[in-house]
């Protein structure tokens, strides 16, 4: 096969090796997971079974377990607001959760714009556009401290006028007309503009995750590295190609663990080997193959 | 050039590009930004909502108060609204606020941008309800409409009838419709129910309707009250010439009967 081939189909292999479902376990599990999310939301205005109430902002499950954005806390508090004891409570636990688990685990598994991105970089790939040119990937960190200052600045938490990542999850949820606004524009940019632009360059939501899940527990491993054959699957699919590199090529570090923050652990690595180089495992698993 | 300082140049160029495409976010994001209580006159923000300024730094948008509230009253701003998106508002004319006792929209919002200290739903200030035209307003033309006294769920503190001469016919009273800021919660049920195809009494946030009185005036009546008598003595009463058995004040002329009363037959 044919190394322009596998760049566009990456996966192409393993699906031939594994078969399709094994070959996109992970994708299938996260899509799962990200559209029970929405659907936690939707019970209660589609049929009056209410389980989840607000939206990704902040929400109260079942009456009892109150959930805050932890990146819209912050901005709060820089606004020169301090939140009332629910929205705390609401932030420490999804602080704790994220800082244990894994923080971007939030972008892969949770956030619906990763659908949006994800489909836009299929797209890409199948197309061969090579166009454009992405910003810096540390641009988030700015735009992040550029949010949190602004909100200092203005006393208003005024990322959230233009932040399309709530602004989707809150249309979605609340039927408001700007779904289709937001999907359109990251899709655009994501597809001419800048390769994996929004969520891999510019989202200071991803950014505050990955942050926060700095330490966190959960981990991919390439334990199994003797046996890559330089594909370049894993690096075609993977939303942040510069994560795999230390781990696989053993570049700056001896562990095969995937310990760089930006890592989503989206598994779609795992998905597209059909070498099985890659297995989800804790932070404190060295072991490896060589 | 050496790969040290190329290694830095290109380090240095990162850093660059990436503190210019945040500023420029940033900035940008600030653009798109109209000033904050910029609100339209006829966006109501939910009870015990804090001032403009406050709640749009308090408020995380994530629509809790909305799924409360058993009457469907509060609506999230869409993208792209003349008001702040993705924050609660209601307009009195589509759905009013039923003013419920135990206030469910104030218990829901897990930040506090609807003040939780808000537990009787009468010391609520949504707005101030203003009889905003009155060559519309039927009772302002003489008919007894009183539609939106009647509604007014503090009738007769909030809004009351005040009665006045019609002076059209010269035989009528006039009811007119008066609203008292001190017990008016802008619940909108006044403007809900006007009979008119457009409202005539509308309600409007309390800054846009409120006038305000100089620090230094005084009402002389109040004050007269507080003092427990006239704070200049009494007034002296000066006889007037052609009233001397009239008692004083009272300036009425007697006039020969006229009209109905004057006793004329044919």
């Amino acid at each position: 096969m044919s190394a322009k081939r596998s760049i566009s189909r990456p996966g192409s292999d393993a699906i031939r090796d594994k078969g399709w479902l094994a070959a996109n376990r992970y994708l299938v599990l996260r899509r799962i997971s990200q559209l029970t999310v929405l659907l936690l939301f939707m019970t209660g205005p589609w049929f009056g079974l209410w389980i989840a109430k607000g939206n990704l902002a902040s929400s109260l499950t079942l009456d009892i377990l109150p959930l805050t954005d932890p990146y819209l806390f912050v901005q709060s508090l820089a606004a020169g607001f301090m939140p009332a004891s629910s929205a705390l409570i609401g932030a420490a636990i999804v602080i704790a959760f994220y800082a244990l688990f894994g923080g971007r685990i939030y972008c892969a598994w949770v956030c619906p714009v990763n659908v949006v991105t994800d489909v836009a970089a299929w797209l890409r790939r199948r197309l061969g556009l090579k166009s454009g040119r992405a910003p810096d990937g540390n641009t988030r960190y700015w735009v992040l401290a550029g949010s949190l200052l602004a909100a200092a600045v203005t006393g208003t938490v005024v990322w959230e006028w233009v932040n399309p990542v709530t602004i989707l999850q809150r249309s979605l949820i609340f039927g408001l007309s700007g779904s289709l606004v937001v999907i359109f524009a990251i899709f655009s940019y994501d597809v001419l503009v800048a390769s994996r632009g929004w969520c891999g360059h510019l989202c200071p939501m991803g950014a505050f995750y990955g942050l926060l899940g700095q330490k966190s527990l959960i981990r991919i491993t390439a334990d199994q590295r003797g046996r890559c054959d330089d594909c370049m699957d894993c690096f075609a699919v993977c939303p942040e190609p510069q994560v795999i590199r230390p781990a696989l090529k053993k570049a700056g570090q001896e562990s095969p663990l995937i310990l760089d923050r930006d890592c989503t652990n989206c598994g779609r690595c795992i998905d597209v080997c059909n070498k099985h180089v890659f297995h989800f495992t804790h932070r404190f698993d060295q072991r490896s193959d060589s | 050039m050496s790969p040290a300082s190329a290694a830095r140049r290109k380090f240095l160029n990162g850093i660059a590009a990436a503190a210019g495409g945040g500023a420029l976010l940033t900035f940008g994001s600030l653009l798109a930004v109209r000033p904050a209580a910029a609100n339209p006159a006829q966006a109501l923000r939910p009870p015990g909502a804090l001032a403009e300024d406050e709640f749009l730094s308090a408020c995380v948008r994530c629509g809790l108060c909305v799924r409360d509230c058993p009457y469907d009253t509060l609506v999230l701003a869409p993208v792209g609204s003349d008001v702040a998106g993705g924050t609660p508002y209601f307009r009195a004319r589509s759905i009013p606020c039923e003013m419920c006792d135990d206030i469910p929209c104030v218990k829901a919002c897990p930040t506090g941008a609807l003040n939780p200290k808000l537990t009787d739903i009468h010391d609520a200030r949504m707005g101030l309800a203003v009889l905003s035209d009155q060559e519309t307003c039927l009772n302002f033309l003489g008919l007894r409409c009183d539609v939106c006294y009647r509604v007014c769920p503090v009738i007769d503190k909030a809004i009351t009838l005040e009665t006045l001469h019609n002076p059209r016919s010269d035989r009528h009273a006039l009811l007119l419709p008066t609203v008292h800021s001190s017990h008016c919660t802008g619940c909108g049920k006044c403007e809900a129910a006007c009979v008119l195809p457009e409202a005539a009494i509308k309600v409007m946030p309390v800054k846009l309707a409120k006038g305000a009185l100089p620090d230094h005036y005084r009402k002389g009546w109040e004050e007269k009250q507080k003092h427990g008598g006239s704070l200049i003595g009494d007034q002296l009463e000066m006889p007037v010439r052609g009233l001397e058995g009239k008692a004083h004040g009272d300036v009425r002329v007697d006039t020969p009967p006229a009209g109905l009363d004057s006793g004329w037959k044919p």
